[in-house]
């Protein structure tokens, strides 16, 4: 177990508990639901630095598979009386699935293209999804709040599905770790880099893609069926909200895209900022402003993000959060 | 004669109407080195492409070691042993000299993991002597050393047969000097390879036989001193100016 | 009959208009490979623009000239700070910058007019041919947006500047060595895509109401247009506008209008997936 010996492996573990059990102490329900929307920014941002830092594939769209995973499982929830754990085990694999088939499909456009096919591919399942009857339309899911019961009531449940995010959201980390040392993050790495020289040196281009897009859906869908559990209903704008889809992207450049430790950094501290622009009176009205002169200053001169320009700066950081 | 490690049979490629190679057949045998010239523009790279597998032939077949492997996608035919370098380097730049190569050996002929894959690598990298550079990032190479690259990362595939395009361009007389080194050490270990070269004396004197294309087609097969007396590629030469004043320069040399 | 007919006519009338707004989008693609996040945002912005201009007791039509001039200013400055730098970088970067100036400019839009409805009160008289209704404001919305696509075309093939910008969208470099400067061709190509954008924007607001967030449809059926119409290629942006608003206009009697969205982006993935060039070859 090579794995024991890295201190990146170990830091995640305690980043983990600590996000697990700090806001236990206390019952501190505020705390609680601020880290959630810090998790999940954290488990989109990592899985979609799959796609657009490790494989140098730009997904605008990858909010598609949270809304799925949500959708599936107040589905399956509420309509069939499946139980939580079932279902978002069941909405990770499925929208995988599609996810598989979907690759082979657009991960042959490359470039703008294939990132207008991601824009494309969430506005049809969200304009779907607002008319597909069996999912209640534009209405969307509501569970009813009996469903909580069987978890030991509402209070009980959020604070197990709370946890299960944390989980999610290690897990989402050690994926990232774990792809990043492995053969096969290898290959993804110099798909990025040149997708044709790649294929010429034997990377089995079309499967690999095909597979990382598949990988990157599956734990944002088992957030997504986690989260709208949570939260009681789901709403099409909210599960394929693109403005989200795109915020995830501002989140892996500001820590850094390809690194292993930077989209998780940047989804936080996008999180914190947003916090507080949002609930300082001043500045409220100009959140989005501020974010969008960040990630162009992001953009244009220090495009490597925080974890780069941190790592460029003290290359021994890169060995501990690597 | 040894038996054929490559057979290139009736190959034909068209771009829309431009038939940029036609019809070209002729073997090559195992543990040799067979030179391919023509004049620039005469279809020796995209037969390249077609032998590797970046593009499908509009006609004929491509025999590998006895294998038909006409249509097979690039990957599949490293994993068969048959490496290529481009004309037109592609290094991968944002990753170390090293990651390069460990890439080449990992997805190369024996799909090896990755903690042998990196013991072939610095191999490989000390063969070609580029261990030097091994921790820098490949983007920041010069050309030659970025050429040097190009076959290093070929060769940790451990091919049966080996496609160098034009891995002399660009590079001054020692470097030359080096990369010819190189190819003859290359040669010694067993490996067939099928260069294509604009460096007159440089693949006169390396090759054991020599393949001439001019617009796509062969004009000529034989040994360097056959191929270099044969008054249609000397003409196919004269009527390119910029290669025949390659060949006065050289002359003059 | 008459009915169905009356919406093909009415699709047909928009469907020119969002080409109008896709050959904007499809200009700066063409000739700098780069696909602008920010159409929607400036779509808004045209629509805001020409607001201040009636406000200030000018015509609707009158108000145009000024949003137009107005677009072409914002664009070279929009190129000029975000976009100048990473021109040559990978796509990801200009599509992040391009969004990173829709964020700045929905935020200063919505601090300013909030995200409430607007709309243009003007007299607007209504026609009847044979049974089709139509209002003089989609008429001349629709004649408007012809008017300018073929100024545009007057000024790509009649006139020098024209002339480089299609030189430059040709080969940058092989421009550059004949002494095109190419960073102002790209300066002025990104305004006059933004121009046109804005002045896509002011016509829809003689039409429907609006708010700052308006634009996010516009963007994305300019989007289906010029990937229709093959990206890169104005007359292909135009003629897929058209396509867009006739299949609006054909289906809106038989099914809900919210359906003809999900007909739009899964013909719009599907031209990607199959014919990456679009209906009528991307660009030359
Ligand atoms: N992808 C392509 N699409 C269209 N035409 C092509 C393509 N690749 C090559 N060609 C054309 O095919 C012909 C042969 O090109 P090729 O690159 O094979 O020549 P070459 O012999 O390698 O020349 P050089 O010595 O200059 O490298 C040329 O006319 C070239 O323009
Ligand atoms: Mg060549």
């Amino acid at each position: 177990m090579k794995a024991l010996k890295s201190p990146f492996f170990w830091l995640i573990l305690a980043l983990t508990a600590l996000f697990a059990f700090y806001p236990r102490l206390g019952n501190n329900i505020t705390l609680r639901e601020t880290l959630v929307l810090s998790a999940v920014y954290i488990i989109l941002a990592s899985n979609l630095n799959l796609m657009i830092g490790y494989t140098g594939y730009v997904n605008f769209g990858s909010i598609v598979f949270f809304g799925l995973g949500g959708y599936f499982t107040l589905w399956l929830v509420g309509a069939h009386g499946w139980n939580v754990y079932a279902a978002v085990l069941f909405a990770g694999f499925i929208t995988s699935l599609l996810a598989m088939a979907l690759g082979f499909g657009i991960l042959r456009l490359r470039g703008a293209y294939f990132a207008l096919a991601t824009i494309g591919v969430n506005e049809a399942v969200k304009d779907f999804v607002s008319n597909f009857d069996t999912w209640g339309g534009s209405e969307g899911i509501f569970l009813p709040f009996t469903t909580y019961k069987a978890m030991g009531g509402a209070g009980k449940a959020l604070w197990t599905v709370y946890l299960l995010i944390i989980l999610v959201m290690g897990i989402s980390l050690l994926l990232s770790w774990y792809v990043k040392r492995s053969k096969f993050g290898l290959g993804l790495f110099a798909i990025r880099e040149d997708e044709d020289a790649a294929i010429v040196l034997g990377v089995k281009a079309p499967k690999y893609k095909a597979l990382i897009y598949s990988l990157s859906a599956f734990l944002p869908a088992v957030a997504g069926g986690l989260y709208f559990f949570k939260n009681g209903s789901v709403v099409p704008e909210e599960a394929f909200n693109l403005h989200l889809s795109i915020e995830s992207i501002v989140m892996v450049m500001l820590g850094g895209q390809g690194t292993v430790s930077g989209p998780a950094v940047g989804a936080f501290l996008y999180e914190r900022l947003r916090g507080l622009l949002l609930t300082t009176p001043s500045l409220s009205n100009f959140h989005l402003v501020i974010a969008g002169v960040l990630l162009l200053l992001i953009i244009l001169f220090a495009p490597g993000g925080l974890m780069g320009w941190l790592y460029k700066k003290w290359p021994r950081i890169r060995e501990v959060l690597e | 004669m040894k038996s054929a490690i490559l057979e290139v049979k009736s190959v034909t490629k068209a771009f829309g109407g431009l038939l940029a190679v036609d019809d070209v057949t002729f073997t090559m045998f195992e543990g040799e080195i067979l030179g391919l010239i023509g004049p620039n523009g005469a279809g020796k790279t995209t037969l390249f492409n077609v032998i590797n597998g970046v593009y499908k032939p509009t006609k004929g077949h491509i025999v590998f070691a006895g294998q038909d492997i006409t249509g097979l996608p690039p990957y599949e035919v490293v994993n068969k042993g048959l490496s290529r370098t481009h004309q037109i380097v592609k290094p991968l730049n944002e990753m170390t000299v090293i990651e390069n190569v460990v890439v080449g050996a990992c997805f190369g002929s024996e799909n090896l993991g990755l903690e042998p894959a990196r013991r072939v690598a610095n191999e490989v990298l000390e063969f070609i002597g580029l261990d030097k550079y091994k921790d820098e990032l490949a983007g920041k190479l010069n050309i030659a050393l970025k050429k040097r690259l190009e076959v290093a990362r070929a060769l940790a595939a451990n091919p049966k047969l080996l496609l160098l395009d034009e891995v002399l361009a660009g590079l001054n007389p020692t470097e030359v000097g080096k990369m010819l080194d190189v190819i003859n050490k290359i040669r010694d270990r067993g490996i067939s390879i099928l260069m294509i070269e604009h460096i007159m004396q440089a693949i006169m004197s390396l090759s054991n036989r020599i393949v001439v294309l001019n617009f796509g087609r062969k004009l000529a097969e034989g040994t360097p001193d056959e191929v270099a007396n044969d008054p249609q590629v000397i003409e196919a030469y004269l009527g390119d100016p910029e290669m025949a004043k390659r060949i006065l320069e050289e002359e003059e040399a | 009959m008459v009915e169905i007919l009356s919406s093909v006519m009415d699709g047909l009338l928009i469907g020119l208009v969002y080409g109008l707004a896709a050959i904007g989008l499809t200009l700066i693609f063409g000739v700098m490979d780069v696909v602008n996040l920010a159409h929607g945002a400036i779509i808004a912005l045209g629509m805001f623009f020409l607001y201040l201009f009636f406000g200030a007791g000018l015509h609707p039509y009158l108000a145009l000239l000024p949003v137009a001039v107005l677009g072409f200013i914002f664009g070279v400055i929009v190129y000029q700070i975000a976009v100048r730098k990473i021109i040559s970088g990978p796509p990801l970067m200009s599509l992040l910058a391009t969004f990173a100036v829709s964020m700045i400019i929905i935020g200063v839009g919505t601090a300013l007019w909030s995200t409430s409805p607007y709309n243009i009160n003007f007299k607007v008289t209504t026609y009847n041919f044979f049974g089709y209704t139509v209002t003089s404001a989609r008429l001349v919305s629709a004649v408007a947006a012809v008017l300018v696509t073929f100024g545009l075309y007057y000024f790509l093939y009649r006139t020098v500047l024209g002339k480089a910008v299609r030189a430059v969208a040709n080969n940058r470099e092989a421009a550059e060595l004949m002494g095109i400067p190419s960073q102002q061709i790209l300066a002025i190509t990104f305004g006059i895509g933004t121009m046109l954008a804005m002045l896509s924007g002011a016509l829809i607001a003689t039409l429907f109401p609006f708010t700052i967030l308006s634009g996010g449809v516009y963007e994305l059926k300019s989007f289906v247009a010029s990937v229709l119409g093959g990206l890169g290629n104005p007359t292909g942006a135009l003629f897929g506008g058209i396509i867009l608003g006739l299949i609006e206009g054909s289906v809106a009697p038989f099914i809900q209008v919210s359906w003809t969205n999900v007909i739009e982006f899964v013909i719009f993935v599907g031209i990607l997936l199959f014919f990456p060039t679009g209906l009528f070859g991307g660009r030359k």
